[in-house]
């Protein structure tokens, strides 16, 4: 169960320990889904999947993404929903539904906290969000955007949202934070998009100097409309160090459908699996596993989904592994780059739905 | 105001509930209580006792009755 990870740090596992705790748990998970979910185990029936022959946790079947977008998959009663978790897509593209129990959620919280606070501590600090207060309104209905906020709020203290409804910079809220906390470690989180549009270049128009020296920066998703607007990863970060004073950068890797499970970014700027989840690379003709360096699809695998056959999902991501159980950074597991959707992948990204009103 | 006092008032006026649903009062069975309002009574319970809680202990914090078994964690007694 879930709990037995609960005794390690998120990084503390090499290779051959890390294995024996996450293929049991994914074993077991997909066990479970099979005698759940109807649509899972027409799948497993398909690849004709057999337990007995699961020596690691590559050998689990994966499960397209894109399902989750065509079906409702879920392995719990109906009246067991308490949270159902969108992929943001106001635009009318496909969303990804994702059915949570009351465990499920808890522990995607749970492992979040955990691995955040291998970065920043354990004590928790305040947090000022490149968002508006309008991403929780609805609070049924939540967004990736809204859970990724909500679930950084529990690990924060004093949550501090910088944009107005009509997502303008508020600088007179930005000003009473710096006040208040601009001494001491604090967190800002926002998209990556959002960062820029709504942050940076906002700051750019003001003379006021805002020093944010003492914060780290947390980012994720959006990525490509960046690369679309020729911004690249250290040039993003050159232009915030210049105008904000912020050298800790957490960039983060993650999705709906694995929410809780996130690939933080290390000092060294490596993108790392923590004991939760695994990362593989695979082939995009044959699907077999690429060996470590090369590019290919990014299959992860999480010991979190309970409620909803989620826990091997095949991206329409491309990364590679860097390495594995060597980082310079001290934290064990395997560590990625990303490289962004892959070529005939219909554009997802939860923040790039909003960031397609700015084409 | 007893401990008990200023506990059942960070609940009430957090969550805006009343006082008789306190007892059998869970997070997430009571529409006010979702993740949205447990933000809201982590800040008040706090404020109230002059504590910080630990993210764990945040993230446990699923019942009236278990929120009184954490804050003992923190020195304060019913």
């Amino acid at each position: 169960m879930i709990d037995d990870f609960y005794a390690y740090s998120p990084y503390e596992l090499d290779a051959a320990a890390k294995s024996r705790l996450l293929t049991g748990e994914l074993k077991r998970l997909t066990a479970f889904h099979r005698e759940h979910s109807p649509e899972y185990a027409g799948f497993l029936r398909t690849v004709g999947y057999d337990e007995d022959k699961v020596e690691k946790a590559s050998d689990i079947p994966f499960f397209p993404v894109r399902m989750f977008k065509e079906f409702d998959l879920i392995s719990i009663d109906r009246s067991e929903v308490f949270k159902t978790l969108t992929s943001s897509g106001t635009t009318g593209q496909s969303v990804s539904k994702i059915f949570l129990d009351k465990q499920t959620a808890l522990s995607q919280q749970k492992v979040m906290a955990r691995i955040l606070g291998d970065f920043w501590g354990k004590k928790r600090i305040p947090l000022l969000v490149i968002d508006t207060p309008a991403v929780l309104r609805d609070r049924k209905m939540f967004t990736a955007r809204g859970a990724a906020v909500l679930g950084l709020s529990v690990i924060a203290r004093d949550t501090v949202y910088v944009l107005n409804d009509d997502m303008s910079l508020n600088t007179d809220r930005l000003r009473e934070f710096l006040e208040k906390y601009g001494s001491q470690p604090f967190t800002v989180f926002g998209f990556t998009f959002m960062v820029w549009q709504h942050f940076y270049k906002e700051l750019l128009k003001t003379d006021e100097r805002f020093d944010l020296s003492q914060a780290f920066l947390m980012t994720g998703g959006g990525w490509k409309k960046l690369v679309d607007s020729a911004v690249s990863h250290s040039e993003f970060k050159r232009c915030i160090t210049e105008t904000t004073g912020i050298t800790h950068f957490l960039d983060h890797y993650g999705m709906a459908e694995q929410t809780g499970c996130i690939y933080a970014e290390c000092e060294c700027g490596h993108l790392h699996a923590s004991i939760y989840s695994d990362v593989f690379i695979r082939d995009p003709e044959d699907f077999s596993l690429c060996p470590n360096g090369t590019k290919g699809i990014i299959q992860v695998v999480s010991a979190l989904p309970g409620s909803y056959p989620g826990h091997s999902l095949l991206t329409e991501d491309e990364g590679i592994i860097l390495g594995e159980d060597d980082c310079p950074c001290g934290r064990k597991g395997k560590y990625i780059e990303i490289l962004g959707r892959m070529k005939s992948a219909e554009i997802r990204g939860c923040s790039d739905t909003y960031a397609d009103k700015f084409r | 105001m007893t401990n008990l006092e200023l506990y059942n008032n960070a609940f009430v006026e957090s969550l805006g509930v009343d006082e008789a649903e306190l007892e059998e009062l869970e997070y997430q069975k009571n529409p006010a209580w979702d993740s949205v309002g447990h933000m809201g009574l982590v800040a008040a319970l706090e404020d109230a006792f002059d504590i910080m809680m630990d993210t764990d202990d945040i993230i446990d914090l699923s019942s009236y009755k278990k929120g009184k078994e954490i804050l003992g964690k923190y020195d304060v007694t019913f």
